[in-house]
């Protein structure tokens, strides 16, 4: 059988400055156990506008305006510092702001459950008219309602908030008086992760030339749960935003595994499409509003702006192998099992090494680690250090102990085998996946020829179980040759070999 | 400190006696183990937990101090621990976990 490949991406990300306040945790909480604290007051002033966000370096490398490579140029901090020539579009997918996402949310809400007030409706109808992608939606918005209206169901309703430049300016209902998954917060969350998937899912089809209509199964792969009171995690987010994508003919699923689920999900993927049970699934994943501002206290302490002011959400199409993108190397895959243990070495082990053994491969035959890629400009004024240069000094460490790289080696390992971290601290949204579009193309007109994408999950946040999670598999640049399911042995030679079991089978027949 | 652990910490403590608790910590930082240590030690210093202000001054090691590590079998202390003390910078962790012990430890 053959490989599945990657063979198109789609990365957004979403500019959320009033969502920090109304919807991150850290925020939330903080006006909960302590409405006056200094830090709610100063809040505002470190809210970065739109433009700063788009002009922010890693952010254009997370759309594909700027290489990971090229984003090692830009000393860091790089907050302070804005990209020349920076796009709110790039080739992998957008940098929307605020407004339109929540129109994207009444476009993606199929209950009425978001109601938007009328002038707000009419200023972001002809921005959406406008939108490359979402022109046909904008009838969607419908005329909106009257703010009396909707800030009667804020009061007394329970319905949640949406603002825009400070003001209330629509809300998300809830659905159900008592369910309390059905409640007008975490309806938010999840119209959050259904538009931003759809947004990710709409680049993916944009940029890639695909015929929507050829997808026949979407995995969603974010950290919310959509169901009611008898089923909480009942799903289906894929299949809500395949339907919101115009993907007619795919059903799909959900799947979760904290920040590990995308890189479940391509397993996954490529597997099911190496069977030949599908050809052509997209893992999809939005983005978690209560993570905006999540370090926000050590950033607004370190007289920093907000750096965590955006949802991430991608999509990834695998298919069935064209002999040009590169393999999904389903028989190099890494997992953390239940006897794993949770030491860093036994996780690297199993997860890097594990499947390297499996090929014969050593630790610098991969050319690109896409480990979890948080952006150091977030998680070091946090104090939580540089989580992809953590990442390769470990790998590089075990490499040492391998006899596979000098002790010398070590500090130049993450230069050469990795990647500086350019993405949002989502959750899932950095994790191994955020380099998928550029492994494509690295791995077909660029120079690298073996990647491995590693995602990591603390599953123990749930408190199901004390245990971490994680799993990896190897992408390779195609060889050209496709083989067709079922080719690497005839219908003859299978004739031959019975007929060779049978008569042997007689023969011992005959000597008893 | 995880406020969660710190209650966990302080229940223990409480159940078996404090002269017979050794906390050990895996922390990646230098800072991140100090604040561990003086919480189990000296207290929480951010005042956001059970053991704000409650001073156990309880043994406490990291992973990579040499204390632990003379105490362990060294095949097993190089196959869980030999190559995180490759990417650690154990010297300042040792530094300050050496000053907290020194400051709080009861024992």
């Amino acid at each position: 059988m053959s490989y599945a490949v990657v063979k198109g991406t789609g990365y957004v990300l979403v500019h959320t400055p009033d969502m920090i306040y109304h919807n991150g945790t850290t925020q939330t909480t903080e006006k909960l156990t302590n409405p006056d604290s200094e830090y709610l007051k100063k809040l505002p002033e470190h809210i970065r506008p739109y433009e700063k966000t788009v002009n922010y370096a890693p952010n254009q490398v997370y759309i594909g305006n700027i290489t990971p490579e090229n984003l090692r140029q830009y000393e860091m901090p790089w907050y302070d510092k804005d990209v020349a020539e920076a796009n709110r579009f790039g080739k992998y997918g957008e940098i929307m702001p605020q407004d339109e996402f929540i129109a994207l949310l009444k476009i993606s809400d199929a209950f009425d459950l978001v109601k938007l007030d009328k002038n707000f409706t009419a200023s972001v109808k002809s921005k959406i008219s406008n939108h490359p992608l979402f022109k046909e939606d904008a009838a969607k918005l419908k005329e909106g309602e009257e703010l009396e209206e909707i800030e009667k169901y804020v009061k007394e309703q329970h319905a949640e908030g949406l603002y825009q430049d400070g003001k209330l300016i629509g809300c998300v209902k809830r659905a159900h008086d008592i369910d309390p998954n059905l409640n007008a917060h975490v309806l938010f969350e999840n119209l959050v992760v259904k538009a931003s998937g759809l947004l990710a899912f709409k680049h993916l089809v944009d940029k890639n030339n695909i015929d929507v209509a050829a997808i026949d199964y979407v995995i969603e792969c974010s950290e919310e749960a959509c169901g009611d009171m008898n089923q909480r995690g009942g799903g289906n987010f894929a299949k809500a935003i395949a339907e919101a994508a115009g993907a007619v003919n795919a059903t799909g699923s959900d799947t979760r595994g904290f920040c590990a689920a995308p890189t479940h999900a391509l397993i996954q993927a490529a597997s099911l499409v190496q069977a030949g049970t599908y050809e052509n699934v997209v893992v999809v994943a939005g983005g978690a509003t209560a993570k905006l501002g999540m370090n926000g206290k050590d950033h607004v302490k370190k007289g920093m702006p907000i750096l965590e002011d955006v949802l991430g959400g991608f999509a990834v199409l695998v298919s069935k192998n064209d002999g040009i993108n590169p393999i999904l190397r389903t028989d190099l895959v890494g997992r953390h099992t239940v006897g794993t243990g949770s030491s860093p070495q036994a996780v690297i082990t199993s997860l890097v090494t594990m499947p390297l053994d499996k090929g014969g491969l050593k630790i610098t035959d991969i050319d690109k680690y896409s480990v979890e890629m948080q952006n150091p400009d977030i998680t070091k004024p946090a104090g939580a250090g540089d989580v992809p240069e953590a990442n390769y000094k470990m790998i590089a460490a075990l490499g040492v102990k391998r006899n596979e790289l000098e002790r010398s080696q070590l500090a130049e390992f993450g230069e050469k085998h990795g990647m500086p971290g350019w993405a949002p601290t989502q959750g899932h949204i950095p994790s191994g996946v955020p380099y998928l579009g550029f492994a494509k193309e690295d791995l077909t007109t660029g120079t690298i020829n073996r990647a491995m994408i590693v995602g990591k999950g603390s599953l123990f946040l749930g408190r199901m179980t004390n245990l971490f999670d994680g799993v990896s598999i190897v992408m390779e640049r195609n060889t050209g040759k496709t083989e067709t399911a079922g080719a690497g042995i005839s219908e003859e030679a299978v004739k031959n070999m019975i007929a060779e079991a049978m008569r042997d089978f007689a023969s011992h027949l005959l000597k008893a | 400190m995880d406020l969660e652990n710190q209650n966990r910490v302080k229940t223990m403590t409480e159940k078996y006696g404090a002269e017979n608790i050794i906390v050990l910590l895996g922390a990646a930082e230098a800072e991140a183990a100090g604040l561990a240590a003086e919480t189990v030690t000296n207290g929480d210093p951010t005042y956001a937990g059970s053991l704000a202000g409650v001073q156990l001054g309880l043994r406490v090691y990291h992973a990579v101090d040499q204390e632990f590590k003379e105490a362990v079998d060294p095949a097993v202390y190089d196959e869980q621990i030999g190559m995180m003390e490759m990417v650690l910078d154990v010297d300042s962790i040792i530094a300050e976990m050496t000053s907290i012990r020194e400051q709080f430890c009861k024992f």
